[in-house]
């Protein structure tokens, strides 16, 4: 059975909630430590939400300094599955496994709702059970998630398809282009603001839209 | 100990929301004549010396974790 780990930094929220999905999605779940040495053999790696380290200094800025990010980093530029959720996603630019950053929300205040995000990148590790153009409903709650990038970069992601995600309808946050979430070159790493990991089930959440990112990968992995 | 500065500010082209927030509180204040406000962080690192390799390495750190050079720009000084 494939195995994916959660990283947890001291301040991390969803690492339970990633764990869950993990489990919903078929595989078996295992819980990192940011000082861990090595990834305990795991075949792909989700960095969940959070306020790792308080968010001093620069949301992700601490985090990425972490023991096991230095495996994580060697991992990913071998072509290892990464996810990165939230603060994950800020931990990935901020480790320049992802390009660009993210910034204060450009209307300065916390927001937290059920957001609708176009899929524009069937073509990654995480969303291969998407279809492109497809409509999902996945929460978002963050106070730093406008995502900038100089506009050379911002038109290489543009033109390599590296948009994963893009907001629907309103741009929650100020983010250039609506952009919600990116992918690397290979296309095993992706970070996005929105939280899959809080939307597989109906029960406690806007839907199941956010499963196939964990079923998505399983078959990378297999 | 000699005192070096790293002043870290978000680059010009960047949307710094918090200096957009203060800008705001300043007329409601009662304060008039600012017509922009950029927030920053200031750094200081106490060092043995001041010297060429010191200030290298304050340079170093300055651009590795004080400041994320994708939205910041940083300067680095020596106390006065």
């Amino acid at each position: 059975m494939s195995t994916i780990g959660v990283v947890t930094f001291p301040g991390s929220l969803d690492d339970r909630d990633a764990r869950t999905a993990i489990e919903a999605a078929g595989a078996k779940s295992v819980g990192l430590w940011h000082a861990d040495a090595d990834l305990h053999g795991v075949d792909a790696v989700v960095l969940p939400g959070g306020f790792s380290y308080g968010d001093y200094l620069r949301c992700g800025a601490i985090a990425r300094f972490a023991p096991i990010m230095e495996r994580v980093i060697e991992s990913a530029q071998a072509g290892m599955p990464v996810l990165g959720i939230c603060n994950g996603f800020q931990i990935l630019c901020e480790s320049h496994l992802l390009p660009g950053a993210l910034i204060r929300n450009d209307h300065r205040t916390f927001l937290c709702r059920d957001q609708d995000l176009i899929v524009e990148n069937n073509s990654t590790a995480w969303t291969s059970d998407y279809e492109v153009g497809q409509r999902i409903t996945i929460p978002l709650k963050n106070g730093e998630g406008g995502f900038v990038a100089d506009a050379q970069t911002v038109a290489r992601l543009e033109g390599e398809g590296r948009v994963v995600f893009r907001y629907a309808d309103v741009n929650p946050n100020g983010s250039v282009n609506e952009i919600a979430g990116i992918t690397n070159e290979r296309g095993n790493v992706v970070g996005l603001m929105p939280h899959p990991e809080h939307a597989i089930s109906d029960l406690t959440g806007p839907g199941t839209d956010g499963l196939g990112f964990f079923t998505s990968v399983l078959k990378v992995l297999v | 100990m000699v005192r070096v500065i790293v002043d870290v500010m978000p680059k010009p082209e960047i949307l710094d929301p918090q200096g957009k927030a203060v800008l705001g509180a300043l007329p409601r204040l009662g304060f008039g004549g600012v017509s922009d406000v950029r927030q920053g962080k200031r750094f200081e690192l106490e060092v043995e010396s001041a010297d060429d390799a010191t200030l290298a390495e304050v340079t170093k750190i300055a651009e590795t974790l004080l400041s994320n050079p994708v939205i910041e720009d940083f300067t680095v000084r020596v106390d006065a």
